[in-house]
């Protein structure tokens, strides 16, 4: 069922949908930088429609919604350990594109599925999150989600299509209906890029055995020369999925102290490192092979269906050395070709 | 995603369990034996052990009984440095145990090699032990352990209880240095004296130490005509989670925390980090 809504209207709904049914409404918002002065586009609890930055790419996806940067898991005093209750047990409604709500899927797959067990601190933020989808009506200048299969969903509670003076609305979920009833009803059904500016060539790796010949290509090379180890490309993946976990005493002679969970990077030469001293990546080519597999080919190879990445080119954005991971995709495919073309040869010779 | 509205067991949560006793093996590896009675210990899987407000990491088993399993630890960072500080009938925390085993009963009935390296002997231990209480079931054991000098040999008590156990055959080495009971030498030296010719097709083989000492000795049994099918190892990875989720074990397409941390050789050799 389809709406219209001006501003004052949206406003009202977001109103009522925080003071009547209790929902923490986010969107991507405009927020300063923590300890800098320039800004940035972040998620957020939205409480005036006008807050919502729809018509840029947001700097970050909506993972810290349902998988913050740092959290709490455990309490310590003692021997004694306590579990970390969430700080707000309202439902969420994210305001996402197509590509962040893909993202979210492929969060799922690591941490409600793999291994065969969900994991409780994901899952109980995740079972409270739905998603109002945000229409793509054209694509952003470093989107490649048309190359990724990662520009269209179908799970989204509502959709909208943002307009100079309000939105008009796909309401999915019967539940949401109520709020939107305020409006005039308009036939509207999402629609999704289907081009991007970006056409990334995804590496097509016939099977493993082509693994070790990818690994040793002098293509990777590069990034030691250009690649600073920063991880700010993981920070901003809306897939990334890695944390470390990290205890903390609040004073030296305490017997209290908590565990937390923070995100991890797989960019950082730290990553494998154990105790000791031995890691087993030690480059920024290695890293960046690792990374750009697991985005390409591992995942989809271990849980099928969709690879990892979805294109949203906000690490592209982000890079301080003007890396372009989607150029690194293109590029390995390119590689990958050759090696194919060797083997033939080899095979016919 | 309102069907998870059901509790969901926290799977990282750790539990205190009692240090019954500590055995100094060497100045730098003592083995913790810490009271458990949860879900019984196949041979080779690890426990995730932590200390709070230090942190937590994997560590293997290296012997289990009943109501305790023990771990042989090697001080090297902040959590086992940590450990070490620890007395008898102090708290430890643990969740576990993760990962496979090695195939105990696919073992049985035939001849074991078994090639480990320093406290890469840790995680086989338990195996050897197993095959030392139920000789009936194996045809022969063969060890080959190394370690540094003398200062850094474990389990004394076992490697003079397993070279005299009579279904055992075994070369205890010492890298640079060759003392009573210990020849001079790295493990890989003394392969070709393993009889694999007369195992047939009846024989496994476990490595368990460094990846190059691992790929040395895989080669160095393959040359003496070991099938590499045969050959069992296990991997030591860096883990936040055990369970799949933290990101840090992954190699391709495969967590070690949950296929392994024990592979076969065909499936290892394939793992390219």
């Amino acid at each position: 069922m389809g709406f219209y809504l001006n501003k004052e209207q949206m406003n009202d709904v977001l109103r009522a949908m925080r003071e009547d049914g209790h929902l923490k409404v986010c969107a991507p918002k405009t927020v300063k930088r923590r300890g800098k002065k320039t800004e940035e586009i972040r998620y957020g609890e939205v409480k005036d429609f006008g807050e919502i930055v729809y018509d840029k790419k947001s700097d970050y996806g909506p993972k810290e919604l349902i998988y913050p940067i740092s959290q709490t898991l455990l309490y310590f005093r003692g021997t004694e350990v306590e579990v970390k209750e969430l700080d707000d047990e309202r439902d969420m409604l994210i305001f996402a594109r197509p590509c962040d709500i893909n993202a979210i899927a492929r969060l799922d797959n690591i941490f409600m599925n793999n291994g065969g067990q969900a994991e409780m601190y994901y899952a109980r933020l995740r079972e409270k999150a739905r998603f109002i989808m945000i229409e793509c009506t054209q694509s952003f200048e470093t989107c490649f989600c048309v190359s990724m299969g990662s520009n269209k969903t179908e799970d989204y509670a509502a959709a909208v299509r943002f307009t100079e003076d309000g939105v008009y609305i796909d309401v999915k979920d019967e539940s949401l209906k109520a709020y939107f009833e305020a409006g005039e009803e308009a036939a509207f059904k999402p629609e999704y890029v289907t081009e991007n500016l970006k056409n990334v060539q995804v590496p097509d790796i016939p099977d493993r055995s082509y693994l070790k010949d990818i690994v040793l290509l002098d293509y990777w090379k590069q990034y030691d020369e250009r690649c600073i180890l920063c991880g700010g490309c993981n920070t901003t993946c809306p897939t990334c999925s890695c944390f470390d976990t990290n205890d903390i005493t609040y004073d030296e002679t305490s017997l209290e102290g908590e565990r937390r969970r923070v995100w991890s990077s797989c960019m950082l030469n730290s990553y494998t490192v154990m105790a000791g001293g031995h890691g087993v990546r030690q480059s920024a080519a290695q890293n960046t092979r690792f990374k750009t597999l697991h985005k390409i080919y591992d995942y989809k190879a271990r849980f099928g269906e969709n690879n990892m990445c979805v294109g949203c080119g906000r690490c592209d954005m982000k890079c301080p050395k003007d890396i372009k991971f989607s150029e690194t995709i293109s590029g390995l495919a390119a590689e990958v070709e050759k090696l194919k073309e060797q083997r033939s040869k080899g095979g016919e010779a | 995603m309102s069907s998870l509205n059901v509790e969901i067991d926290n799977i990282t949560l750790p539990s205190p369990h009692r240090i019954l006793k500590i055995m100094l093996e060497t100045v730098a590896e003592h083995t913790f034996r810490v009271e458990w009675h949860g879900t019984p210990v196949q041979h080779g899987q690890f426990f995730m052990l932590s200390i709070p407000m230090v942190g937590e990491a994997p560590i293997s088993v290296s012997a289990q009984g009943e109501g305790y399993v023990e771990f042989t630890i090697r001080k090297v960072g902040r959590l086992t440095k940590g450990i070490f500080g620890l007395t008898e009938g102090d708290m430890i925390f643990m969740r576990g145990p993760y990962g496979n085993a090695f195939p105990i009963d696919d073992f049985k009935g035939k001849h074991l090699v078994v090639i480990a390296g320093g406290t890469g002997v840790a995680p086989v231990r338990s195996t050897l032990q197993y095959f030392y209480d139920h000789p009936d079931e194996i045809q022969s054991v063969n060890v080959i352990a190394g370690f540094k000098d003398m200062d850094a040999v474990l389990f004394k008590d076992d490697l003079k209880k397993f070279a005299e156990a009579g279904k055992f055959h075994t070369w205890w080495c010492l890298d640079n240095s060759e003392a009573p009971g210990f020849k001079k030498g790295f493990v890989t030296q003394y392969i070709s004296e393993i009889p694999f010719k007369s195992f047939g097709e009846d024989y496994n083989i476990i490595i368990v130490g460094p990846p190059a000492m691992f790929r040395f000795a895989a080669k160095g049994c393959m040359d003496n005509g070991a099938e590499e099918e045969k050959i069992w190892v296990s991997f030591e990875r860096k883990m936040a989670c055990a369970v799949g989720k933290c990101g840090h074990c992954k190699i391709n397409e495969t967590y070690v925390c949950l296929e392994g941390p024990v592979f076969n050789y065909t499936k290892a050799k394939t793992l390219l980090d």
